[in-house]
């Protein structure tokens, strides 16, 4: 696993060395050009401070409540039997839905469990690995006036549910 | 969203009332909203880190050069469009988008796929192509080299190595992708007729 390890810690250095290097190769005011780019990161962050306190206000009601440990008592039997933690029951239900919203529902993993826990790292690649299908959808349609998608959410979800199945099994295979 | 919103506060709410612990409510509520600007906060500068560098990457045309690198393979997921279509090219520049996890780029050139795709519609344009549906299957599966946002977070919250979910992330998007891709060759065989 060694090589594996290597090849996800050198990725982002590696990113941040060659494409400024090319970029200035190239002729671009990689300086000017990052600028701009970081002011569109900042605007984005500011775009979705909302979302993240409704949904982590939300989040902390459901949990401290006690409410997310009834659900997940309920549905232990099946997620057990998938080999799921409950605690990533959540993030689960509200990933076809919202990416701000999931985005902050792995925030709270991260928040509740430290960031190199087991059920943290779970729902970071559950997260990388999925997206918002319900939202793609109606905003791709909508962009174009198509109101009959016909079977598009069968392939969507069926990607969504395989790709939190390999996730359990990629963070086994990496972790246990 | 707001179905689900609305539930996971009524059933806490209610849970916190049957246990005769409803000042928990209170406190979780606040304790959530402090929480969740303090992480905004945090994510802002790495936030910024990113997009800067996909700006570079984008002038430095990086983009166009992994649409022409996919070409082989939207030529061959996307039958029923002509090779010198634009659609090709702006579906290229998505899914390159997507997989440098640049998500804020990925849309704009998404939407402008489709605008591409519905001009080759020659059935009701109210009705999606099977075209049209393998694009979004590849976007709702988000196959994502880096995944830049979640590192950040990982980062952020002090994480000994935040990069090393990549190789696991990738190892489950392909899977996810292909079992989309699967799923939509099935579905477009069994009712894909335009």
């Amino acid at each position: 696993m060694d090589w594996l390890n290597a090849a996800s810690t050198w990725a982002i250095p590696g990113m941040l060395a060659l494409i400024p290097l090319w970029a200035h190769l190239k002729g671009v005011p990689v300086f000017t050009a990052f600028v701009r780019g970081a002011e569109e990161g900042l605007r984005v962050c500011v775009q979705i401070l909302p979302y993240m306190v409704a949904i982590l206000v939300a989040l902390g009601i459901f949990r401290e409540s006690g409410a997310l440990g009834a659900v997940a008592r309920a549905v232990a039997p099946v997620t057990d039997w998938l080999g799921f933690p409950p605690e990533v029951l959540p993030l689960m239900v509200i990933r076809p839905l919202s990416g701000s919203g999931s985005l902050a529902a792995v925030t709270d993993l991260i928040r509740q469990h430290g960031p190199d826990s087991f059920v943290a790292r779970l729902g970071a690649v559950m997260q990388g690995s999925t997206d918002t299908t319900f939202y793609v959808l109606t905003v791709y349609f909508g962009s174009v006036g198509v109101r009959r998608p016909r079977y598009a959410l069968i392939p969507g979800l069926v990607g969504d549910l395989v790709g939190f199945a390999a996730a359990l099994w990629a963070c086994r295979w990496f972790w246990e | 969203m707001n179905a689900v919103w609305l539930v996971l506060i009524l059933m806490g709410v209610a849970v916190a009332g049957a246990r005769g612990e409803v000042g928990a409510v209170t406190e979780a509520a606040t304790a959530a909203a402090e929480g969740a600007i303090e992480t905004a906060f945090h994510l802002a500068g790495v936030m910024a880190l990113w997009l800067g560098l996909a700006r570079v990457a984008e002038e430095a045309g990086m983009m166009q050069g992994l649409a022409r690198l996919l070409g082989p393979l939207t030529r061959r997921l996307f039958p029923s469009v002509p090779r010198d279509h634009p659609a090709l090219g702006s579906m290229a520049m998505n899914l390159s988008a997507n997989l440098l996890g640049l998500g804020n780029a990925a849309t704009p050139l998404g939407l402008k796929a489709m605008q591409d795709l519905q001009s080759l519609n020659r059935g009701d344009p109210q009705t999606a192509t099977p075209a049209m549906i393998t694009f979004l299957v590849l976007n709702t599966s988000s196959v994502t080299l880096i995944p830049g946002t979640l590192i950040a977070l990982r980062a952020a919250h002090g994480s000994a190595n935040p990069g090393a979910i990549v190789v696991p992330s990738l190892v489950a998007t392909l899977l996810s992708a292909a079992a989309g891709l699967a799923t939509d060759a099935l579905c477009r065989r069994l009712w894909g007729r335009e």
